[in-house]
């Protein structure tokens, strides 16, 4: 019964054995939290494949630091400071320059937009089309205005856990915040010239 | 266009949307078998560890120090001051060249 007697152990107990050599004690770990960073790496990645390179990154990365792991905050809190970084990583490594243009978008993400610009209540925040487009808006925004925008407007976290996220100060997440909706509203600007001015 | 709206529209969307909490098959298992053998020793973590241990010994002996050197200067009853020390030191090396030359 080594499953049942891994679930009665707590986190603390858990990391004290990895230390001590005990490896297969970390797999309880990863079982319970990788649900948590699978969501948050999907929020940066599109493709399962590139989710999966970067969860499995994050367990690594986990496992290698365990060490500097104090214990004075909880354990999921550590692990998705790390999560984050690891995204952030991600973004930096994968930054794509393409730029978007009106006639990439899908029949649908094209509808969606000619609803709005005739009557923006017509156009519903749950349509399937603007979840894609908000997706290709945010694939055209620099590395730290993603993180920023996600973490602060979708995640709807305070600049103060974006800062412990992040590792960033207070004010340069509120600096990176200004400069972020500003980057996406000039996206957006761009697109909107492009098919309506 | 209303550029406000439509990215308050967008952006309510993207927070509709939160992705799916669905993992692979045995995943863990994945992570587990590309584990190293051991947690790397973190160096400059077992430092900084060190020195936040060595933060409390180290200001209960600058306390001790300090009242000790308080009390041992109340009961010293030679009339000199730590000012009028603090004069004799600095002066030292005038007063030899005085009496050099």
């Amino acid at each position: 019964m080594p499953d049942s007697a891994a679930v009665e152990r707590t986190d603390a107990e858990l990391i004290a054995a990895v230390l001590n050599g005990e490896t297969a004690s970390f797999e309880p770990l990863v079982k319970k939290y990788q649900p948590r960073v699978f969501v948050t790496a999907r929020r940066y990645a599109r493709r399962e494949s590139e989710v999966e390179d970067i969860v499995q990154e994050v367990f690594l990365k986990a496992f290698q630091k365990l060490r500097s792991f104090r214990g004075d905050a909880p354990f999921e809190h550590w692990l998705m400071r790390l999560a984050v970084r690891t995204c952030y990583d991600f973004l930096r490594a994968h930054r794509r320059n393409r730029e978007v243009s009106f006639a990439d978008f899908s029949d649908e993400e094209s509808d969606w937009l000619e609803r709005f610009a005739a009557n923006p209540s017509d156009a519903g925040d749950d349509a399937a089309a603007a979840r894609q487009l908000v997706e290709r808006i945010l694939a055209q925004l620099s590395p730290a205005a993603r993180l920023v925008i996600t973490l602060l407007e979708i995640e709807d976290r305070s600049v103060k856990e974006i800062s412990a996220l992040t590792g960033w100060s207070v004010p340069v997440v509120k600096i990176r915040a200004f400069r972020a909706r500003a980057e996406m509203r000039k996206c957006l600007k761009k697109l909107a010239r492009e098919k309506y001015l | 266009m209303n550029l406000a709206e439509l990215q308050r529209k967008l952006l309510a969307a993207a927070r509709a949307n939160r992705p799916g909490e669905d993992v692979p098959y045995a995943f863990e298992k994945r992570v587990v078998a590309r584990l190293p053998g051991k947690p790397a020793t973190d160096l400059l973590a077992s430092w900084n560890r060190t020195l936040w241990h060595a933060v409390a010994p180290c200001v209960a002996v600058v306390l001790l120090l300090g009242v000790w050197t308080f009390l041992s200067q109340r009961n010293d009853n030679s009339g000199e001051t730590l000012a009028a020390d603090l004069e004799n030191t600095l002066y030292a090396p005038f007063d030899s060249q005085i009496e050099t030359w």
